[in-house]
């Protein structure tokens, strides 16, 4: 891995999620120590603050954890009304995602699916299960 | 060591900057307005202050302000940024600065222009390459009211509270504003009203929203021996607390649970007393839910009975607790942040110059800031005794 590479989406530390994505991999780091799952990455487990981390690959199955209906414009990408909620993996880690449909609710099951992007690597996004 | 209760510290001054739409001001000599009638209050003048707190007012802040008001001289300077909680943070720092003796006259100052140089941004707030703009601005969650709307939402999942409830808060704060003559809003409210009003994100509609309006304030903190100076009564901080949790919404801990815990148990555990002793509350407004919740958070109900607890106008003129007593962030001003214009309305009920609002027999005033994304919190107890 060249430094060149290593920045090429302008955050080294996500470097290697973005990689995976690019493969349609959803990766979130696992710590040696306690066992617990975290994302976003950092360099250490912030759960038991001393655990070694590693990267792990996981399916992205979960459950919707809060949902709500965006009403507003806020820019031309974007257009109401969608769904945006925070999806809790079954791994732990909470990730905020939109929502395909305007029937999902909370406590619902989601599976994740990648939007693919011009101007990024593939976008992780949940999709009612 | 020097503490608050051997060294009493006083809120010997306070004062709004022009509020609306301002357009005769800057942001610095708005606070300079604020700062020099805050301390006329205090019977003090701009070369007694040597601590200078201040947030929001640019980079490194109190430079800026220090600057504008030819205060060079401080000996505890301060641009502690969190948020809309800042300003009691702020108290918080300078009760203690002044505690032991670190100085002695300390000016909180703050002000904004958000209305009428730009309105509410609703956008993402996330500029360069950062956890934000990677994870969180794909996906479209307006900031901050898309935010409070997945807090709002699973509080109502998890305890059942809903949008009635909410609504309460609202139309409480809209009546007392109608008592306050410098409310931006005073024209009645119903429950019906509010939530007839454009949802924006669910579960929060436009009227679950405080204002955008221009506004600041300043206070002026002292020891008792410069307190005897004071042209009013000077009001006493006996508690004060804060803390802080999340930046990214994906890690809040319990979207059902604030940093408001923390910093309430600090402040409470400060001065000695419970939210029982409390004659009214001054919590941070920016949405119904934030009031909601803080309340529970700060054990004036049990965790998810706030619905409830709001209901029946028990915060409105009349009820039991009140809240929000200047009309709140909700219909009497919301300058960006609010923190600074909560302690001033608390010091106000404590001096008994609230006038057609005041609240009777009030003894002990708590004030609350909350900011960011209900990342951060800080309390403060304050007692006229
Ligand atoms: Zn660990």
């Amino acid at each position: 891995m060249t430094e060149e590479k290593k920045t090429q989406y302008g955050d080294p530390m996500t470097y290697p999620f973005w990689e995976a994505a690019a493969q349609h991999r959803l990766i979130i780091q696992h710590c040696k120590r306690c066992g617990s799952h975290q994302f976003y990455p950092r360099p250490f487990c912030v759960k038991c603050a001393t655990g070694e981390v590693e990267w792990v690959e996981t399916k992205g199955d979960g459950t919707i954890y809060s949902l709500t209906t965006v009403r507003v414009q806020i820019s031309p990408a974007f257009n109401p009304p969608y769904n945006v909620a925070l999806v809790q993996l079954d791994e732990g880690p909470r990730m905020l995602t939109d929502i395909e449909g305007i029937n999902a609710k909370i406590g619902d099951r989601v599976k994740l699916t990648w939007r693919e992007r011009t101007d990024a690597p593939p976008l992780p996004v949940w999709i009612p299960a | 060591m020097n503490n608050p209760e051997k060294n009493p510290v006083y809120i010997a001054g306070v004062a709004e900057t022009p509020l609306g739409e301002v357009y005769d001001h800057t942001e610095l000599s708005m606070v300079a307005v604020a700062a020099k009638e805050a301390l006329a209050e205090a019977g003090l003048t701009m070369k007694d202050v040597d601590g200078i707190l201040v947030n929001y007012m640019g980079e490194e802040g109190s430079v800026q302000v220090g600057e504008y008001l030819g205060i060079f001289n401080a000996r505890w300077t301060d641009s502690t940024d969190l948020g809309g909680a800042a300003f009691e943070a702020h108290v918080h720092h300078a009760m203690m600065a002044i505690a032991q003796e670190r100085c002695e006259v300390a000016l909180i100052a703050y002000a904004s222009r958000q209305r009428s140089l730009r309105g509410r941004t609703m956008a993402s707030r996330e500029q360069r390459v950062t956890i934000g703009s990677q994870f969180e601005a794909p996906y479209g969650l307006p900031f901050p009211i898309g935010y409070y709307a997945l807090i709002a939402a699973r509080h109502m999942h998890q305890y059942g509270t809903t949008s009635e409830q909410l609504a309460e808060i609202a139309v409480a704060a809209r009546r007392w504003a109608q008592m306050n003559p410098k409310a931006w809003r005073r024209e009645p409210l119903t429950v019906k009203d509010v939530l007839a009003s454009r949802m924006v994100c669910d579960p929060l509609h436009t009227l679950d929203c405080c204002l955008v309006t221009d506004g600041g304030g300043a206070l002026i903190l002292t020891d008792k021996e410069h307190a005897r100076n004071a042209v009013k009564k000077p009001i006493r901080v006996i508690g004060a607390g804060e803390s802080q949790t999340h930046w990214h919404i994906s890690q809040m801990p319990d979207l059902t649970v604030s940093a408001g815990a923390v910093s309430g148990r600090e402040a409470f555990g400060m001065a000695g007393v419970t939210p029982k002793d409390v004659d009214f509350v001054e919590p941070y407004d920016s949405f119904t839910i934030t009031v909601l919740q803080t309340l529970e958070d700060l054990g004036f109900c049990k965790k998810g009975e706030g619905g409830a607890f709001v209901s029946n106008g028990r915060l409105a003129p009349g009820g039991t607790l009140p809240a929000m007593t200047m009309g709140g962030g909700l219909s009497y001003n919301h300058p960006g942040a609010l923190g600074l214009l909560l302690m001033v309305e608390a010091v106000r009920q404590l001096r008994g110059e609230a006038g057609e609002r005041q609240v009777k027999n009030a003894k002990i005033g708590v004030a609350h800031g909350v900011g960011g994304v209900f990342s951060t919190a800080a309390t403060v107890v304050m007692t006229n005794d």
